[in-house]
């Protein structure tokens, strides 16, 4: 296996006096695809968004393709640069044009020049399908519409690698095959680094490497998605499939 | 046989009671016998009143009279007189001679104002068309080149001096509060308070008392000989005063975005100030435009507050043009006269506003 791209040692995190994050240990080699799941709070969001500083772990090291995350603001500004991020709530800028959305990364913070900018966000548009809709707001689509924008937004900036926060579940149910198909040929076409937190068991076992599944801060188990669909250890994670696998 | 999709009961119009102008008199106008009655009240007061207004106005009004008497004699209003003293209105006691350069002035100045309104004059010379508009407003108003009188800014007065004020308050307080609510929700402690209390000081205090403190208090503090112009001190005041109130506004529209466009932005590796300029203050300026052009209607007609220190500004030179003593007692005409203006100028900003609001409406609702 390659050298590890993200590895997280012993990280903790409080909010409060709440114990979100416990003794979090994990290494994502290079081209790595990784599914995490688990019930509400278990802190899986939380985790991945502690790989971009989105939120700030207070024990342990975080160290992202060679940079430790530590509170010098360049070096997670650089650190943001090669991590793209998928939210539940798509975040686009609603006041710019989808297109605009999608340049505004490359041409402030990469420094490319506009045009081409425009001709790549172009390419990632008909490789998310929606080529169609550039000049549009994002307010007039739908909101599968919206995530894969949102996606071909992130991969704009050309990241190293992709995190997903539960990408799928605010969108309505006949939309979701949409999102989760440019997720699979994002995942089959580029050797994209990607932590994809979701409750899509079909996807998991089409795509991921591996699973890991987190409950009450902890990672309780990993392994790959056959044996840890078809066969889980722990106690805790056979009671959550049998919640989810109805 | 193809299948039938036309409604099955025939295509009937609507009551004819509910539409056209009997529906709409009955929905707003009678709606109740409480409605009803008032809406006779209201009728029967402007059925009073707007006659006698329009006889005053127009019908008895006295457009040509030399004198006051003359004027008094005809019963209505007397708009001679603003023929006579519009020029002491307009400009007060600038030179009567010298007087074209402030009118010029004006126009100039609302020209360019006019041009900054317009979307497709939003490009990086319009920057130096301002440069250039305020070099010729300061020359005309000034001059002592290009062979025009020099004229000391004490004698400056009327419309020029409230759009000046104006002007240069809106110019200055706008980015002076956006950098305080900026200010106001930063992580940096130091930098936090101090626009706290900068925002809590100034908010507490009304404008007259600051204009007073700046003509009065501040040349106590400054070293001996050293003096700022009184214009300038007064313009200071109102920037300081109106700067703190815009800040709380925006920062109101700060507070109405939402956390995942931060999100959004930071995951881009974006940096405070580029996440500031291209996503959060263009989205959080939208949302507080209408009170933000309130702030700035109160300004305008707050520029009035500078006659306490002496300032001639318009409201000031109608109070001069009416104590005339060959021409007393038409304060009405007067402040109809100026009233007018300001009117004129708080309107088009107000409709200028509208049209805003809804050009950059993007379809996204929240």
């Amino acid at each position: 296996m390659a050298e590890a791209i993200i590895r997280m040692e012993n990280v903790n995190k409080w909010y409060g006096q709440f114990h979100v994050l416990r003794n979090i240990n994990l290494d994502v080699s290079l081209g790595e695809r990784i599914v995490v799941c688990g019930p509400s709070g278990s802190g899986k969001s939380t985790m991945i968004r502690c790989i971009n500083r989105l939120e700030e772990h207070q024990q342990g090291r975080i160290i992202v393709d060679g940079t430790e995350l530590t509170d010098d603001l360049k070096q997670i500004e650089a650190i943001r640069r090669d991590v793209g991020m998928v939210f539940q709530h798509f975040n686009l800028f609603p006041h710019l044009t989808v297109l605009e959305n999608l340049t505004l990364g490359p041409v402030w913070v990469l420094k490319r020049p506009k045009a081409e900018a425009e001709a790549d966000a172009m390419k990632y548009l008909e490789r998310v399908r929606i080529k169609e809709q550039a000049l549009k707001y994002p307010g007039q689509l739908s909101g599968g519409q919206q995530q894969r924008v949102a996606i071909a937004r992130s991969l704009c900036m050309s990241p190293k690698i992709m995190l997903f926060d539960e990408p799928t579940s605010a969108l309505d149910p006949e939309m979701v095959k949409e999102v989760l198909d440019v997720m699979v040929g994002l995942a089959e076409e580029s050797h994209m680094t990607m932590l994809c937190v979701t409750h899509e068991m079909g996807f998991a076992r089409k795509v991921a490497d591996r699973v890991i599944f987190m409950d009450q801060g902890e990672i309780i188990e990993e392994n790959t998605p056959d044996e840890f669909f078809d066969n889980p250890q722990s106690d805790r994670t056979k009671l959550f499939l049998s919640q989810i696998l109805h | 046989m193809a299948a039938n999709l036309s409604p099955t009961l025939p295509d009937d119009g609507p009551p004819r009671h509910s539409v056209g102008l009997i529906g709409w008199l009955r929905r707003s106008l009678f709606s109740s016998p409480l409605n009803s009655l008032l809406t006779v009240l209201v009728a029967w007061l402007l059925l009073m009143a707007i006659p006698a207004m329009i006889e005053w106005l127009f019908v008895r009004a006295n457009f040509s009279a030399t004198t006051a008497a003359e004027c008094r004699a005809s019963g209505g209003a007397c708009w001679a007189f603003i023929a006579e003293k519009h020029r002491l209105i307009l400009f007060g006691v600038y030179p009567y001679d010298e007087q074209w350069r402030p009118l010029l002035a004006s126009v100039v100045l609302v020209a360019v104002i006019v041009c900054s309104c317009l979307r497709r004059f939003w490009k990086p010379w319009l920057g130096l068309l301002w440069a250039a508009a305020l070099t010729v407003v300061a020359i005309l108003m000034w001059g002592g080149i290009f062979g025009l009188q020099y004229v000391e800014n004490d004698r400056w007065g009327g419309l020029p001096l409230t759009l000046i004020l104006a002007t240069f308050g809106i110019a200055f307080a706008f980015p002076f509060g956006l950098m305080l609510a900026l200010g106001r929700r930063s992580h940096m402690p130091a930098v936090k308070a101090i626009c706290v209390v900068y925002i809590e000081l100034i908010r507490g205090v009304p404008l007259i008392s600051l204009l007073f403190m700046s003509s009065v208090m501040l040349p106590l503090f400054l070293p001996e000989g050293f003096s700022i112009d009184k214009l300038l001190r007064a313009q200071i005041a109102i920037i300081m005063f109106t700067a703190a109130y815009i800040a709380e506004t925006v920062r109101g529209g700060l507070q109405a975005i939402p956390k995942g466009q931060y999100e959004g932005a930071d995951s881009l590796g974006l940096s405070y100030w580029q996440q500031m300029r291209k996503i959060i203050l263009p989205q959080a300026l939208k949302v507080v435009i209408p009170p933000l052009v309130g702030i700035f209607i109160s300004l305008f007609k707050d520029t009035s507050l500078v006659v306490i220190i002496g300032i001639f500004d318009l409201t000031q030179a109608a109070k001069t043009a009416v104590a005339d003593a060959a021409w007393r007692g038409f304060s009405t005409e007067a402040y109809l006269f100026i009233g007018v203006i300001y009117f004129i100028f708080c309107y088009s900003i107000s409709r200028y506003s509208q049209h805003l609001e809804r050009h950059l409406q993007t379809g996204y609702q929240r």
